[in-house]
């Protein structure tokens, strides 16, 4: 695990020293992480990395993960697509188990943290413990909220108003009917992880080798888990078109989160779209596949995310900071990522995605200044650094009223 | 220390207003009502994010109308407001409202941009603090000028004048009480608006140099 002062050579010095001094502000202060699973998904893996990196700069974080079964985590996955728009019912017993599940954990944990920071919808109910708890709770969604089924989000409402602060991942989460203050905190990727750090030339080619992909063509790569909101068969759709006129291969490849029982399904499918074609490769890669998903994007001529429905988008993120050429849907926050033909390509169908896909494979100096303007923006932007200046400044600002604060 | 420069840092948290705008209407409407912190955020924002060449106009507002609701002249509008010739933020809201009173009044036709495109509003809580840089002459300063963060550079020029309205930036201000007025002119000639946070240290840096060495 890598200390904190390692990425002063990315960063800066200025960077890190500024981060300490903002640290000591929290001086006795403990802060305490709560979501549903250690493993699998974009928030379990920034926790990972964030909660070590915090106490070595002196403050005192901790994480919990709430226990669930299966039906406990279908429920979660059917609220998870309702946030997203799509037509799953949660039912009245639905909702009795979720609340039943998270009372039960409310009942075991212990709150010992001076800043409750919950995570994502699964534990959201455990704020029902806040009169009787205290202290400052946050509430911190990671999933896209543009167009929630409405009684799905009435009945998070009751809940997320409960705590002192929202946090959302993208301007466009913002939401006018909670009467509680909202922060914009983006998330971050970690360029000393093992899906990030630079890879001797020799381990990509080795991997590449084990997956069976030819390096001497085109690598087009989307990564993600399998789900039908990240639309993997739209992307062997548009694969398909630009395949017709010119040479290249297609991977698809990603795990499942615990907390998706929905993944292996959607797998299914797309090896089933994919079938009679011998350039198309799904690789469904067990967790801590970190060194392979680094490989897979180093060795990419283009990089994919044609997601539907977006929380943040952090492969965009990883994908931008390898400096290679991103092809990714205006959703979530990625526009906050991309800035169309600057930084990348926003596009909005499968026709779209071809097209420009199609234009960078022909025309490799365009893609590659894409890529480093690209790898600019996140590094300025979306590293590890700036995440936790943002949770520092947030759990300062639980203590300071007014626009202004001397610290 | 009598007449040393103590250098502070600043940052801000972002906070989501839950206001958005869908046409040039809801976006004065947004404009006039939000609170200064806002107008302050969408129109100084670029300038830490974005520190190297960027194609992006030096505003939200005129980013926007240039990009999402396509239209070029009203973006221009904005994107080219003096902003180092306003005092406060109040004075820049005026400036806005005006503009977009003046474009609506002249009967241009209101389009609503796509879904999911909407201009949404955020405003921020900056939070100051003091890094451990203290200098007690041009040469020191040019020197600790190399190395502090682009936040530091950032407060001393933009946020203390422009949302402190301390009229002057401190770096100007400093130079004054230590009898380089010539230098504090030739720094307040600058607009700090047109040029990246680098490209500001370093034209601060060769000023400061020069000067010194007189």
């Amino acid at each position: 695990m890598p200390n904190i002062n390692d990425y002063a050579p990315i960063v800066g010095e200025s960077v890190i020293s500024e981060l300490y001094l903002l640290a000591e502000k929290l001086s006795g202060k403990t802060v305490q992480n709560v979501n549903s699973t250690s493993v699998g998904g974009g928030v379990a893996e920034i926790l990972t990395r964030m909660v070590p990196l915090l106490r070595q700069l002196g403050v005192e974080a901790k994480w919990d993960v709430i226990k669930g079964n299966e039906k406990f985590f279908n429920i979660t996955k059917k609220i998870h697509n309702a946030l997203h728009g799509a037509k799953d019912q949660v039912t009245a017993e639905d909702w009795d188990y979720f609340l039943e599940v998270n009372r039960e954990n409310a009942a075991e944990m212990d709150f010992y943290g001076d800043i409750l920071f919950i995570h994502d919808p699964q534990p959201v109910a455990l704020v029902e413990k806040k009169d009787q708890v205290g202290k400052k709770w946050v509430w911190r969604g990671h999933v896209d909220f543009t167009k929630p089924q409405p009684g799905v989000m009435d009945f998070l409402r009751s809940y997320i108003e409960r705590y002192d602060c929202a946090v959302f991942s993208a301007p466009v989460f913002a939401r006018s009917d909670l009467r509680i203050p909202q922060v914009l905190i983006s998330p971050s990727i970690d360029p000393l992880s093992d899906k990030n750090k630079e890879l001797p030339p020799e381990t990509v080619s080795g991997l590449l080798d084990r997956f069976g992909l030819d390096q001497s063509r085109p690598i087009v790569t989307q990564i993600s888990r399998f789900d039908r909101l990240k639309d993997p068969l739209g992307v062997i759709e548009a694969f398909k078109k630009v395949k017709k006129h010119v040479d290249c291969q297609l991977v698809l490849a990603g795990g499942g989160a615990t907390d998706d029982p929905e993944g292996l399904k959607v797998l299914e499918e797309v090896k089933a779209a994919a079938a009679g074609d011998q350039d198309i490769h799904v690789i469904f890669l067990p967790p801590a596949s970190d060194i392979e998903i680094n490989a897979l994007q180093r060795a990419s001529t283009v990089i994919l995310q044609k997601s539907l429905k977006e929380g943040f988008g952090l492969t965009v993120a990883e994908a931008l900071w390898k400096a290679k050429p991103v092809i990714a849907s205006a959703v979530g926050g990625i526009p906050l990522q991309i800035k169309h033909k600057y930084s990348g390509i926003l596009t909005y169908s499968i026709d779209g995605t071809a097209h420009y896909l199609k234009q960078l494979l022909q025309e490799p100096k365009y893609a590659r200044a894409l890529g480093l303007n690209g790898r600019e923006h996140v590094k300025n932007n979306f590293l590890i650094t700036r995440h936790i200046r943002d949770y520092l400044l947030l759990f300062l600002s639980l203590d300071y009223e007014g626009d202004v604060v001397y610290l | 220390m009598k007449n040393a420069f103590y250098f502070y840092t600043q940052y801000h948290l972002v906070r989501l207003l839950g206001i958005k705008a869908r046409n040039p209407v809801e976006l004065l409407e947004g404009i006039r009502k939000v609170p200064a912190s806002s107008i302050y955020y969408h129109t100084h924002r670029f300038l830490q994010q974005h520190r190297y060449l960027s194609p992006e106009p030096p505003n939200d507002f005129a980013y926007w109308l240039t990009n999402v609701l396509n239209l070029k002249e009203l973006g221009e509008a904005f994107a080219s407001v003096d902003t180092a010739e306003f005092k406060n933020m109040e004075e820049l809201r005026a400036e806005f409202v005006r503009i977009l009173t003046g474009y609506l009044s002249e009967g241009n036709h209101v389009v609503d941009c796509p879904p999911g495109q909407e201009f949404y509003f955020s405003a921020c809580k900056t939070f100051i603090l003091p890094v451990p840089y203290t200098a007690h002459n041009l040469k020191e300063f040019a020197k600790i000028l190399g190395k502090i963060s682009v936040n530091s550079l950032y407060f001393h020029v933009f946020e203390s004048r422009m949302r402190l309205e301390k009229g002057e930036n401190d770096f100007a201000a400093w130079f004054r009480s230590i009898g380089k007025n010539e230098l504090a002119e030739e720094l307040m000639r600058l607009d700090p608006y047109t040029i990246t946070l680098e490209g500001l240290r370093e034209k601060i840096i060769s000023l400061v140099v020069k000067y010194a060495e007189h």
